[in-house]
């Protein structure tokens, strides 16, 4: 900065470019003898302008601030500096391989994440979501799905019982836990009129001890469409959709026939194995294929059953077990790992 | 099932590929879960011929054989087997090869060049049992066979074969038997099939069955054959029973052939006789039973009911006790057997039988079922019964028996042999609309398409009537065809599902809500997932313990009831996170809960959420440990909880925790620390439990927030005990000061600085006005009103400095 004619303030301009070089503390102090709001010499300077005779003021004035801005402008650079300086300091000590701070984060259990997933999925092609009791009656679980009295059809269904009073009635018989979630389809059916589009996760029950594939009980999802003109190529078309958006776009699927007492035709859907893409492994047994769900058209009996004419509407349905779908998925190697609440396992397949 | 890929080719005439066989029968519907290589391990022996046999110079017992193995030189073997004999061929072992033996009894052994006793033997002549078959007898096995030395013995023999282990469905029993699976397979390659020619069988001239009614009134059918009185008494058990009667038979083992076959099967050789019935069931699925006529009282064989106090020792040596459910079979003394399940010991036939009465029979699926279901007694015939085995096609199964066993073990049919069938039935005749077969399956199918299927599957196209339906008998080995579906679903079948488009047509949605449950569930599980907890899953069926809904056939005692709370669950999973020594655990899981309804009612089911936390509140970290889980945070996520799973839900001290009501005031929750089992460097386990309410969610309303800035005041109190903060707080709000937006507590205190009997705490009170930045003195005036409000309802004043 220029002189500005005055001793008083030419003396302290002097000072100006020494501030560049200042230390924090010589900084702060230099800041108070120049700027400090009670004893600073600029201070000091303005408060002398109301003093002068009226014609030196304005001139006066004028340069007071001009050299105050100088100087302001200096003590925040020098200022901004030694920050930078600090914290270049700072930085050069701490070792920033050292671990972050956390918190702790939840999650869904696995089977409910594959449950949701299939569930969009079905939203997306007009199915709601349905649910039902999971302690059933005979009829609900057995009769109303055409499953034959006393046949090896029964054999897959290992029921367990309840100790309770029969249900009286048509639609009652001893009670029991589901063992599987197509007891809903019925109630489904007999309480909304087609087209009926639901889509049915919940717990199924079996009499098989705890091994490395089996549990008492265990999650199923089910799928049920009964509507006029839905056939066997709304079957496949839907199965096939859902494989493509479950697994991958170009997931390949295939039909095997199978029989369930509910449906029929009867099928069992297998995509391409995720292991080895076909080519076959250990885990599909060197088919190169993965049996993921059963499934059919709605057997006329069991429409029948649920008062729906079955010559007019018919309808697909399919279950599939999500948490075995989430051991594919994830490489789980025994199902009990589901179910025991370990935290290091729950953590892990988020 | 058991099957033979040999058996197959048999019936075929023609070679088949194992894994082409399983990947055609799994696109039938009837998946291969295994293939396993039979024999193949003996691919490196070799059919050598021994051409001269001499005296082991220095062992009495040992011969040393001069061997033809098909090369240019001759082989010295020592051999310790008393049938060598020159001139004749033995499987060899050369150097190098491992017999695979029968482990542990006799355990693999791979083959070096080596002396014995001083002669140098270069390979080995083997038993039976030294290659993996049942032995026979002490002696090498002697070959019967035309191969020149040096043949592989797989080559030679019909021995390498494969079994595919098929898994049948319960309404397929006509693929319990190789000519179903050969007759789809036929289908499926386009070829015939026809039964195997039984190797060795001769000119067998059996005559016709005599068909025997119902005999008068009685409703019932008897009759002699070759001196036996055989009936039926229980026409309902039993529907059909060809008997025959064998004279003179050899009973004696079964030859190579056979017993391969059988083996391949998986079913253990017994002798000529019991094979050729378990060679025809395994054949043709149906059941026979072979029995020592000589052991027959009367002699009679009766199908009957059983009787109260009968009981029969079966063939596995087992007494056991009969019902009146049950179908016998009985002599003129009692019951010799269970009839479909397994015949009695009594009636063996064994070495010295001479004379034996066959049986083929059709028992009632359902009661087969019950019979064995009640003996705890499952066979290979009882599994084909109750599945249901050909009434109407008895008669050729029946007569390969006889032919088998007239080849296998000589004899004489000395008599034509019965056939008691009291009521002659039809299988049934199934009309299908083609119509029909397009509105199921989604595609048309031309009439002739239709009926190729239907053909195949052996079934009869009667008649095309003009009312577009056709009338199809289906045979009499498929008792699932009874319906008009049925017949569609063999059309889809035979057609290949693969075969069906799969491409998406216009569809209607459903037409009611998600149920509301759902998105309830959704909601509490995503806030809890917020908080930082992880979602756990329980078995709902818990330890026996106190009142509740049992079960009546439990997995076991762990499992014997439903439970009724979830928390009890997550402990144990908490417990089992710090057996494995995982001390920081924050578990939740959504599920039901089950109270015992009305008598003849089903149970209340209630949907829940539960959660625990124990441990360290944060993850650790290097700059400081983050102290463990309290009271107050499990508060927080029980308020966080209760906020989205039970709106409108008010939570009040209770005990040590803390209970909440839902509006109508009924507890539908509550929270607070737990017992468990823990090791003494766990922390404290807390935990909630609270219905999870499945109404619609309360609606959500945007509230404007003003942008004038707002003014704080602490505000000390000192508290007697007894007093609540929460009580103050409330106060203070509705103490009408509009310009009053929040109280907040941020301090407390209990100690020397404040009386006995009281506790300081300090209410941060903020105040706004939406409309203009308050004075100081206005908000001075306010505080002051609300703290003369206090004093006057609470007694309770301002903290003296
Ligand atoms: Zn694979």
């Amino acid at each position: 900065m220029n002189p500005t004619g005055y001793a008083q303030l030419d003396e302290l301009l002097a000072r100006l470019a020494g501030i560049a070089s200042l230390d924090e503390s010589a900084l702060e102090a230099e800041h108070t003898a120049i700027l400090g709001r009670k004893a600073g010499a600029l201070t000091e300077a303005s408060k002398q302008i109301p003093t002068l005779p009226p014609e030196e003021r304005r001139g006066f004035g004028a340069a007071v601030n001009q050299v105050k801005a100088a100087f302001e402008q200096a003590f925040t650079a020098r200022r901004a500096e030694l920050a930078e300086e600090s914290r270049r300091r700072a930085l050069a000590g701490v070792d920033l391989t050292m671990p972050a701070r956390h918190r702790w984060i939840g999650s869904a259990h696995p089977v409910t994440t594959v449950i949701d997933e299939i569930t969009e999925i079905f939203r997306g092609l007009g199915f709601v979501v349905a649910v039902g009791p999971e302690v059933e009656t005979e009829w609900y679980n057995f009769h109303a799905l055409n499953f034959p009295a006393n046949h090896p059809a029964m054999d897959m269904h290992d029921t367990l019982y309840v100790d309770a009073t029969p249900v009286p009635g048509d639609r009652g018989g001893r009670q029991l836990l589901r063992t599987h979630t197509s007891p809903v389809q019925i109630r489904e059916l007999l309480t909304h009129e087609p087209p009926v589009r639901a889509i049915i996760p919940g717990m199924s029950y079996r009499n098989d001890p705890f091994d490395p594939s089996h549990a008492p009980a265990f999650h199923q999802i089910e799928g049920l469409a009964v509507d006029e003109g839905i056939s066997f190529v709304d079957l496949k078309a839907t199965l096939v959709h859902f494989a493509r958006r479950f697994f991958g776009e170009t997931t390949r699927t295939r039909f095997r026939p199978s029989y369930f007492p509910f449906t029929e035709p009867s099928a069992e859907m297998d995509v391409e194995c995720q292991l080895c893409h076909g080519s076959g492994c250990p885990a599909c047994k060197g088919t190169g294929w993965m049996e993921i769900l059963g499934c059919g058209m709605v057997h006329p009996a069991v429409l029948a059953n649920c008062d729906v004419d079955a010559e007019r509407y018919t309808g697909f349905a399919f279950g599939m077990g999500p948490a075995r779908i989430t051991m594919l998925r994830y490489g789980v190697t025994d199902i009990r790992y589901m179910y025991e609440g370990d935290m290091r396992f729950l953590g892990s397949l988020r | 099932m058991n099957v033979s890929r040999r058996w197959l080719e048999a019936f075929l005439r023609r070679p088949l590929d194992a894994r082409d066989v399983a990947n055609r029968l799994a696109m039938l519907g009837a998946p291969v879960d295994a293939i396993e290589p039979l024999h193949a391990d003996l691919a490196a022996i070799r059919v050598a011929l021994v051409e001269e046999v001499r005296p082991h110079p220095n062992a009495d017992r040992l011969r040393v054989c001069t061997v033809n193995d098909g090369s240019a030189e001759r082989l010295n073997v020592v051999c310790g087997a008393a049938n060598v004999t020159a001139g004749k061929k033995y499987p060899f072992a050369p150097v190098g090869s491992t017999v695979p033996g029968r482990p542990p009894k006799k355990p693999a052994l791979t083959l070096d060049r080596r002396k014995i006793r001083g002669e140098v033997s270069e390979g080995m002549l083997c038993s039976l049992e030294e290659l993996g078959f049942e032995p026979q007898d002490d002696g090498i096995w002697e070959l019967e066979t035309d191969a020149a030395p040096g043949t592989p013995l797989l080559e030679a023999l019909p021995l390498a074969d494969d079994r595919l282990v098929v898994d049948v469905t319960a309404n397929r029993p006509d693929l319990l038997g190789h000519k179903g699976i050969a007759r789809e397979l036929a289908a499926s390659y386009g070829v015939p099939f026809r039964l195997p020619v039984l190797p060795g069988a001769v000119d067998i001239d059996v005559p016709p069955s005599r068909r025997i009614a119902e005999s008068e009134g009685a409703g019932q059918s008897g009759t002699v054959t070759g001196g036996v009185r055989v009936s039926i008494e229980d026409t309902e058990g039993c529907a059909r029973f060809h008997a025959a009667v064998i004279r003179d038979v050899r009973v004696a083992p079964s030859p190579g052939w056979l017993v391969q076959r059988l083996e391949a099967a998986g079913v253990r050789s017994i002798n000529n006789i019991v094979d050729a019935t378990n060679y025809v069931m395994l054949e043709f699925a149906q059941p026979m039973h072979a029995y020592d006529m000589a052991r027959l009282h009367g002699p009679a064989v009766i199908a009957r009911r059983g009787r109260r106090g009968e009981k029969v020792v079966t063939l596995d040596g087992v007494e056991r006790a009969v019902t009146e459910e049950m179908t016998v079979i009985a002599d003129e003394r009692g019951a010799i057997g269970i009839g479909g399940v397994m015949g009695g010991s009594g009636t063996e036939v064994h070495e010295g039988t001479t004379d034996v009465f066959l049986e083929c029979a059709w028992f009632e699926p359902g009661r087969i079922r019950r019979t064995r279901s009640a003996l705890g007694l499952s066979t290979d015939a009882s599994y084909r019964f109750e599945r249901g085995v050909d009434l109407w096609n008895a008669a050729e199964p029946f007569r390969r028996c006889i032919e088998l066993v007239l080849t296998l073990a000589g004899g004489t049919n000395v008599d034509a042999p019965a056939d008691l069938w009291p009521r002659v039935t039809h299988p049934p005749r199934i009309f299908l609309r083609l119509p029909r077969v397009a509105q199921v399956l989604g595609v048309e199918l031309p009439l002739h398409t239709v009926e190729k299927h239907l053909v195949a599957i052996g079934a009869t196209v009667v008649s095309k009537p003009d009312d577009g339906r056709i009338a199809v008998d289906v045979p009499g080995w498929r008792p699932d065809l009874v319906a008009e579906i049925d017949l569609i679903e063999e059309v889809a079948r035979r057609e290949g599902y693969d075969e069906f488009p799969s491409d998406l047509r216009r569809f209607r949605t459903g037409n009611v809500p998600d149920a509301p449950i759902v998105a309830a569930s959704e909601r509490v599980r995503d806030r809890l997932i917020a908080e930082g907890l992880l979602e756990a899953m329980t078995l709902p069926m818990v330890p026996v313990s106190g009142e509740g809904i049992r079960l009546l056939n439990p997995v076991s005692e762990e499992h014997g009831m439903l439970r009724h709370r979830l928390l009890p669950g997550l402990v144990r999973q908490v417990e089992l996170n710090w057996s494995r020594r995982v001390r920081d655990v924050r578990l939740f899981e959504i599920g039901a809960v089950f109270a015992p309804g009305s008598a003849g009612e089903l149970p209340q089911e209630t949907p829940r959420i539960a959660a625990v936390v124990s441990g360290s509140r944060a993850p650790e970290h290097w700059t400081g440990a983050a102290p463990d889980f309290d009271q107050w945070d499990l508060k927080a996520i029980f308020e966080s909880a209760v906020e989205v799973a039970a709106p409108g839900g008010t939570i009040e001290p209770d005990g040590e925790g803390w209970v909440v009501r839902g509006p109508d005031g009924r507890a539908i929750g509550s929270a607070g620390s737990l017992a468990a089992d823990a090791p003494p460097w766990a922390g404290t386990v807390f935990g909630f439990e609270l219905e999870l309410h499945a109404g619609p969610r309360p609606p959500v309303r945007f509230v404007p927030r003003p942008p004038t800035p707002s003014s704080e005041r602490d505000v000390t109190l000192l508290v007697p005990d007894g007093i609540a903060a929460g009580a103050l707080a409330q106060v203070l709000s509705g103490g009408g000061v509009t310009v009053l937006e929040s109280v907040r507590i941020v301090n407390a205190y209990r100690g020397d600085r404040v009386p006995d009997g009281t506790r300081s705490v300090t209410f941060r009170l903020t105040f706004r006005a939406a409309d203009r930045t308050l004075e100081a003195a206005e908000i001075d005036s306010a505080e002051a009103h609300l703290l003369l409000l206090l004093e006057r309802e609470t007694g309770v004043r301002r903290r003296e400095q």
